[in-house]
């Protein structure tokens, strides 16, 4: 199915939402792929990285918002301190997560984390969860 | 009083799109010595210029000011028109409504009140306007030309076979620059030593044509058409004369440093010829590494040279020279990029430099042109190219686009291709630039008949696992994580100024932009002269550009260079500085203070005086002078208090 | 002398031999670690959001709390701490705007927070005030023998302004290391992440990176590796469990802190409670080397 696009569709206010965010410019990207191809966790997301930054500059936002992609970013900074262009890839990612968060939209829920591993998980591990991923 | 028509141009939108010239020419109509007043819509257009003339007779006019562009544009336009009819060029004035108020402003209110005082000063300016004439002086009828690769070369026998005498001085031992390290060219794939070596013979040869080899340009005095340079020569240490090139001098030198031409993958010695090709073909001796220097601890080259060729003791010569003109080809170098580990250029020894890559090519390279790699000799099968290493990354290394890596890495991957059959080139590249005549021929043929597999996307890191350089990269295109086991990684390292560009720019008084390239008077219109009367730019000191580029601007520089010396005097701008003899004291600020050492102090008088043909008119020396007895010829203060009254009293 | 310390949670319980060996390594050298009082969680994580000054909190009140204590510096030992403290002190001091509106959201404290106290990382500190040269003059136990990778992560390089060296290439680890006699080795993947908190939600995600770097590690020669990060501890050693389930060839790895293996060398010794917490045993390795 082809994707229409306008003038309203580009720069909606969901794409103005994530720039606020991140304090970065979307369009700043040339689509090297740096990002995707440094990224530790890459295997697992179904849109590359530079594909969010892509469709966010199409105003695709429903697909990014709704990607596996920004939940299994870790937050790690590669992609950050290797863009040719200084986009800071992972301020994108946690603006969309945050976006979903706010409207309590997260893929941790705290009741369903083994009883095994809670015993043995260190705080760092739960917290920093907790505030990434908890809605 | 003088009267002055007033012309305001529209510049078709550019200027009446925020700037009301309706209003503005009936509010002006009546400011007093405008005697005539009009707008139209392309001033600079031969029905605009034919416009003036009819008014001057008309309306008997002896001043003119033309509301339009900046001046460095079109005043000598104006001023040829007023010329035509027989009213001194200096009774012109231009006031710059588009550049320094429509095109900078948006409200129409604002602008157009901006533009109506603009042009009150220069009407203000024109009432003291003196009628001058231009100051004349000889010529010297010889061309510097800094820099013997390419550019430098081409633009030298350009000159030279216009029949005019050129000095080429090169900083290195040899002419030749990089070129002479290349393999082959692309498109064509013709052999770059093929076609360079014969033009490197031509300039040894040529009557016009001194060449000055393994020297510097110290500094440089004077004034356009009569510059004064001095060129230090470094000590061969060897007398060319003598030298038979015989090479028993290398053979028992004991000191092994890596070679420049070759780009470090062999070894040289300390007494060397860059490349036996060289001009002029001599060895020399590298001070900082013989063992022959402070103290001499070695003289085995010495005692081996039969003709007796070597003397330590030759000391480095200066020579003056007179010239009018200059072309700075400085070239470039590839980044060092020594920051790049993501890369591993520099701990690996098969991640190599496109320069490198060249001279594994080159049948005259380190391995007679035998596809090997560095690290143990086998022959690469796979091999990575990586397109904009450190080039467009404004964030970590260079913002521009280095031009030549497209194609560059291209020939490679072809020229390696030629050479192992069963091998696999891949290039990651972000874009690939193929704008020059028959290069996207060049890209597509490659691509479908050649077998080099592009990927689209860059490269986030190479490393080490055993014998394999392992590299990590991205299909954008496919979204696929790529990972390539390689035997050998090229980078596609961008290119910046050659070394110490900076301090020639500095003795030379030229300008660089912010990524220290030289810079051109105008990017479209001036694209092969600097704004500095004199001095021409070829080849990539001015910016990253191939053979071809290269070649055409340094043709282009020597046609200018050859328009300039068939002129038998050159003429200087009369708006240069004066001195007021009763207000002067000699106190001589101005003689210290003026940067074209046009200043002097009559001593038996005690006052500074003007060599006009010095003065370029900067007026330095009358901001400076106390007692205000310095002045600009046609800015006088009086002329400068004026225009700044009828702006700020509004 | 004294050094004021900030210890975070994890090094109160998962990596508890993380800061014992530290303290005993500082006291070795002449430092004493003194801890600061009433510290709470640095918040684990920096948020990056632009409008959200709430998820700053728990940083700048620990660091209000040093200014309280007039302590001008923290110093830090587990990474996350130390890049979370770091990037929430520069993100509310930039600009005067969010430090009062930070400032006006701890309105029930007593003093306003100034931005004054500087967070160091032990390395940091080892490296540039004790210096390795001066490590080097107080090993007992060199560790010759023992081949070790220095496993960074993310947290001490990135972002790079907060990198503790180059962040691309860095070297402090490893002199470290070599400077307390071991051999030393560069391995690829050592700058990589350990897939983080995504050990709870996505744990397949840290399999696969446990199994990765330990693998990379160990094509490099490796016999053990260090760091200097509980989390990423937990899941390059504490994981290996499920990555030896997962990937019926993976071998382990022992996965030391930096404090631990100092401790060794400098005559501090091994704790046999050190054993405890770690799920990879280090012990044989010790011995076998003859280290304890």
């Amino acid at each position: 199915m082809s994707y229409k696009m306008t003038r309203d569709i580009i720069k909606n206010s969901l794409v103005q939402k994530i720039e606020e965010l991140s304090g970065q410019n979307v369009f700043d990207c040339y689509q090297c792929g740096n990002c995707s191809s440094g990224c530790p966790v890459v295997d697992y997301m179904d849109i590359m990285p530079n594909q969010v930054l892509r469709l966010a500059q199409l105003g695709a936002t429903e697909d990014i918002l709704n990607s596996e992609t920004i939940w299994i970013c870790s937050a790690c900074l590669q992609c950050s301190t290797r863009c040719p262009k200084g986009v800071e890839v992972a301020k994108v990612m946690e603006a969309l997560r945050s976006i979903n968060l706010r409207k309590r939209i997260g893929t941790l829920d705290p009741k369903k984390i083994e009883i095994e591993d809670l015993q043995n998980l260190p705080p760092i591990a739960l917290v920093g969860a907790f505030r990434k991923l908890t809605g | 009083m003088k009267r002055i028509g007033v012309f305001i141009c529209h510049c078709g939108i550019n200027i009446k799109g925020t700037v009301d010239v309706e209003k503005i020419t009936e509010e002006i109509a009546d400011y007093p010595g405008v005697a005539y007043i009009e707008n139209y819509i392309f001033m600079c257009s031969e029905p605009g210029q034919k416009l003036i003339r009819d008014v001057i007779i008309e309306h008997k006019l002896d001043g003119v000011v033309v509301a339009a562009c900046s001046p460095t544009l079109h005043e000598t336009t104006f001023q040829d028109a007023l010329e035509e009819m027989n009213i001194n060029r200096h009774q012109l004035e231009v006031a710059n409504i588009r550049e320094q108020c429509s095109w900078v402003h948006t409200d129409i209110e604002e602008s157009t009140r901006k533009a109506n005082l603009i042009i009150k000063t220069a009407i203000e300016k024109l009432k003291l306007n003196e009628s001058l004439t231009p100051i004349f002086a000889p010529l010297t009828k010889r061309t510097l030309v800094i820099g013997g690769g390419i550019a430098g070369i081409q633009a030298a026998l350009d000159i030279a076979d216009g029949g005019y005498e050129v000095l080429l001085v090169e900083r290195n031992p040899s002419i030749g620059g990089h070129m002479i390290q290349l393999s082959e060219t692309f498109p064509t794939l013709d052999c770059s030593q093929c076609i360079m070596t014969p033009k490197m013979v031509a300039i040894n040869k040529h009557k016009n044509i001194k060449l000055y080899a393994n020297s510097e340009i110290e500094s440089i005095e004077g004034f356009f058409g009569n510059f004064k340079v001095r060129i230090k020569r470094k000590p061969l240490y060897v007398d060319p004369d003598k030298c038979t090139l015989c090479d028993d001098c290398t053979a028992v030198c004991p000191v092994v440093v890596p070679s420049e031409y070759d780009e470090g993958l062999t070894w040289r010695k300390a007494i060397y010829i860059p490349f036996p090709q060289s001009i002029p073909a001599t060895f020399t001796i590298d001070t900082e590494n013989c063992l022959g220097f402070n103290p001499i601890a070695c003289t085995k080259c010495q005692d081996a040279c039969e003709p007796d060729a070597i003397n330590y003791d030759m000391k480095p010569e200066t020579f003056e020279e007179e010239i009018g003109a200059v072309i700075v080809a400085t070239g470039f170098d590839l980044n060092p990029v020594e920051n790049m580990a993501e890369y591993g250029y520099g701990k690996y020894p098969d991640v190599l430099n496109g320069l490198q890559f060249e001279r594994i090519l080159s049948a005259t390279g380190p391995t007679g042109g035998e596809m090997f790699r560095p690290s143990d000799g086998k022959v690469p099968k796979e091999v990575v190219f990586i397109q904009c290493s450190g080039s467009r990354d404004p964030e970590r290394h260079l913002p521009y686009c280095s031009r030549i890596c497209c194609m560059y890495t291209l020939k490679h991957a072809k020229l390696y291709k030629h050479k192992v059959h069963d091998g696999q080139p891949y290039i990651f590249y972000i874009d690939i630039r193929s704008g020059g005549k028959r290069y996207e021929e060049f890209v597509q043929q490659a691509v479908s008949e050649d077998g080099i597999v592009y990927i689209r996307g860059k490269v986030s890191r190479v490393y080490r696992e055993g014998e394999k350089m392992i590299v990590h990269g991205m299909d954008t295109l496919t979204g696929k994580k790529i990972e390539i086991e390689a035997d050998m990684v090229v980078l596609a390292m961008g290119i910046i100024p050659s070394a110490d560009t900076d301090k020639l720019v500095n003795i030379l008084r030229l300008n660089t932009d912010e990524n220290g390239f030289l810079v051109e008077a105008h990017p479209k219109l001036r694209p092969v002269e600097s704004i500095q009367s004199g001095f021409y730019l070829a080849g990539t000191a001015q910016g990253p550009k191939d053979i071809p580029d290269a070649v055409s601007q340094a043709s282009g520089a020597a046609a200018k260079v050859l328009a300039l010396m068939s002129n038998d005097e050159i003429s200087h701008s009369p708006i240069v500085a004066i001195v007021n003899e009763d207000l002067c004291s000699g106190c001589g600020i101005c003689v210290d203070t003026c940067p074209y050492g046009a200043r002097e102090l009559d001593i038996i008088e005690k006052i500074a005086t003007v060599n006009d043909v010095l003065c370029e008119g900067c007026g330095a020396c009358i901001s400076v002078c106390p007692a205000s007895a310095a002045q600009q010829k046609n800015l006088t203060d009086e002329q400068i208090f004026n225009m700044i009254r009828i702006y700020t009293n509004a | 002398m004294k050094l004021p310390y900030y210890p975070g949670c994890t090094l109160k319980a998962n990596a508890a031999n993380f800061e014992e060996a530290a303290m005993r390594v500082m006291k070795d050298l002449g430092y004493e670690l003194q801890e600061m009082k009433d510290w709470v969680c640095c918040g684990t994580v920096f948020s990056m959001t632009n409008d959200d000054l709430m998820l700053q909190l728990a940083s700048i009140r620990n660091l209000l709390r040093a200014e309280e204590q007039n302590l001008n510096e923290l110093v830090v030992l587990c990474s996350m701490c130390y890049n979370t403290l770091q990037r929430a002190k520069k993100f509310i001091t930039e600009d005067e705007e969010s430090l009062d509106k930070v400032n006006d959201l701890m309105y029930k404290e007593n003093i306003r927070y100034k931005g004054s106290v500087d967070v160091t990382h032990l390395l940091t500190v080892l490296k540039d005030r004790i210096t390795f040269d001066r490590i080097k003059e107080k090993v007992e136990k060199p560790l010759s023998l023992l081949k070790i990778g220095g496993y960074y992560g993310c947290l001490l390089l990135r972002p790079k302004e907060f990198a503790i060296d180059d962040f691309e290439d860095p070297t402090i680890i490893e002199d470290l290391l070599s400077s307390l006699g071991a051999e030393s080795i560069v391995f690829p993947y050592r700058l990589e992440c350990c897939g983080a908190y995504q050990t709870i939600t996505k744990k397949d995600v840290t399999i696969k990176r446990t199994y990765e770097i330990i693998n990379s590690a160990r094509k490099s020669g490796c016999e053990a590796i260090v760091t200097s990060c509980p989390l990423c501890a937990f899941n390059l050693d504490q994981r290996q469990k499920e990555t030896a389930e997962e990937f019926i060839e993976f071998e382990q790895m022992p996965v030391f802190y930096f404090t631990e293996l100092m401790s060794v060398a400098l005559g501090g010794g091994w704790d046999k409670s050190w054993s405890k917490l770690h799920y990879a045993d280090p012990e044989p390795i010790l011995k076998e080397k003859g280290l304890i």
